[in-house]
């Protein structure tokens, strides 16, 4: 018997997830023992972080793409392709376009984050976000040709990818105008949901006192009601109002309409156990990365992790010994503080986040990274 | 055992999220809620102690109770 693994997207979990088992399973998928499908809605492979640069002109959109099958191991079979149902019972996947369902033994479900700016009234039509690459770009034309005026970044929605790059895009707008003489005539305001600046303690604790020296305006308790795109207002339910020129807001996210249609969660992500990965609502069935409450950020480092944690799970299960791995809620991520500065953050279940003093080795440091990133995704680092 | 006798409209049960997790779905709740309505939200981080009692007091919402006896934080929260 065949033992069939299905990877349900291959953006940053499912691309780890299949490199990893590739290399872990060769023996097995050699003699033909196992088989691991990568499916994907699309040919290439998207590294979001680079559209946090885009607006300001420093990388193109294509820098963050490459074909899938380049950095996949040729042991898995990729197939570009939607998915538009899952039967957990069945254990097979309906295919848009594929000759027939395809069905599995082991599912990993790596489906990622949407946007749904349309929850929020106004918010497409008057806001503009870097959160997809075609938002990016548009926010680079608008950026590009502000001289004056009020910037108001706001974070609409929680839980959203990545935390730290609401407050990357406020130190980085606020340096990049100074840099340009422009800084006395752009007011830039940063608006928040809770009460401090970010979901976490220790992070909100370090980056207000930043935010206040840089005199980055800042609304806390600031859950958006709607959008007038015509005034160019925004509102809270709280009952504040801000005018803006330009309005930069991080949408609600949700996860995918099939992984909704499945039930195995709300909202389109997965309840799973957060230290084995495993669905709590189907068996047969892990989730990683964003499509995973886990309770962590939506951030690629934690997709990477829970991906080796799955991978060595679903080995241990192959070979019929028992699943041992679990995931400890690492998560790992650089915070750029302005044009030639970053901070990092490093934290699990039990340690809370302390963030580092910003240099500009640390900023070199996310550089690197994000050019080594096709390393990662290959599984090489 | 808990001693609060109120009979919630709805409950929201936000534990395992992280902050600022279980104040945004009561947000979200209470976005939905008619006035009057008691919503109970059951949470595991101590965080939601200072988040919610900070949101509620921002807003016209009320804190009801807080029941404190349980593993999980349950906030009795009325919708203005
Ligand atoms: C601006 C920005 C900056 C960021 N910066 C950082 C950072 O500095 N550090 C960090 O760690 N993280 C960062 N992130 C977050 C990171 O990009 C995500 O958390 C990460 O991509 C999540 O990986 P994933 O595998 O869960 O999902 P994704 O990488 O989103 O991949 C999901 C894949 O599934 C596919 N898919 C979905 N549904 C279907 C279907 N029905 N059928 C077939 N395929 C489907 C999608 O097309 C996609 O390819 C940033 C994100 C943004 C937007």
């Amino acid at each position: 018997m065949v033992d069939r693994i299905a990877i349900l997207g291959g953006g940053t979990g499912g691309t780890v997830l299949a490199n990893d088992l590739a290399d872990r399973l060769a023996a097995e998928i050699d003699a033909g023992d196992v088989e691991v499908t990568l499916i994907n809605d699309g040919p290439d492979h998207v590294y979001k972080p680079v559209w946090l640069y885009v607006p300001f002109g420093q990388r193109e959109p294509a820098d963050g793409r490459r074909p899938l099958r380049e950095l996949v191991d040729s042991r898995v079979d990729v197939v570009v392709d939607r998915v538009t149902g899952i039967d957990t019972d069945a254990r097979e996947l309906a295919l848009r376009d594929g000759p027939g369902p395809l069905a599995y033994d082991h599912l990993v479900v790596a489906t990622g984050s949407t946007l749904a700016p349309a929850e929020v009234p106004g918010l497409a039509e008057g806001g503009h976000d870097y959160y997809s690459e075609s938002g990016a770009v548009a926010l680079r034309e608008e950026l590009l040709s502000m001289t004056a005026g009020h910037l108001v970044l706001s974070v609409v929605g929680t839980p959203h990818m990545c935390p730290a790059a609401p407050l990357e895009f406020v130190f980085m707008a606020d340096d990049w105008f100074r840099e340009r003489g422009l800084r006395e005539d752009v007011d830039i305001t940063y608006t928040y949901p809770i009460g401090r600046v970010h979901g976490n303690a220790n992070i909100a604790e370090w980056a207000r006192p930043l935010m206040d020296e840089r005199d980055i305006g800042v609304e806390t308790f600031f859950n958006v009601e709607a959008v007038d795109p015509d005034a160019g207002t925004i509102a809270s339910m709280e009952g504040t109002e801000l005018d803006y020129d330009l309005l930069v807001g991080v949408p609600p996210h949700r996860g995918v309409d099939v992984v909704a249609e499945a039930d195995l969660g709300d909202r389109g992500w997965v309840d799973v156990d957060k230290h084995t990965l495993e669905a709590e609502r189907a068996e047969g069935v892990y989730a990683i990365g964003d499509a995973a409450t886990t309770g962590v950020p939506n951030a690629g480092s934690v997709a990477h992790y829970q991906a080796g944690v799955v991978a060595r799970r679903i080995a241990s299960e192959v070979r019929g010994r028992p699943a041992t791995a679990t995931y400890d809620g690492k998560t790992l991520c650089f915070v750029e503080t302005g044009m030639d500065a970053a901070s990092f953050v490093e934290f699990d279940y039990e340690n809370p986040p302390s963030p580092a003093p910003p240099s500009e080795k640390l900023h070199w440091s996310k550089l690197a990274y994000n050019e080594a990133y096709w390393l990662t995704a290959r599984g090489l680092l | 055992m808990t001693d609060i006798d109120i009979e919630p409209t709805d409950t929201v049960d936000a534990r395992a999220a992280a902050c600022p997790g279980p104040l945004m779905d009561l947000i979200g709740r209470v976005r939905s809620a008619a006035p009057g309505d008691v919503i109970l939200l059951l949470s595991d981080n101590d965080e939601s102690l200072t988040d919610v009692s900070e949101w509620v007091d921002e807003t016209d919402n009320e804190l009801l109770a807080l029941d404190e006896s349980g593993d999980d934080y349950g906030f009795y929260v009325e919708v203005a």
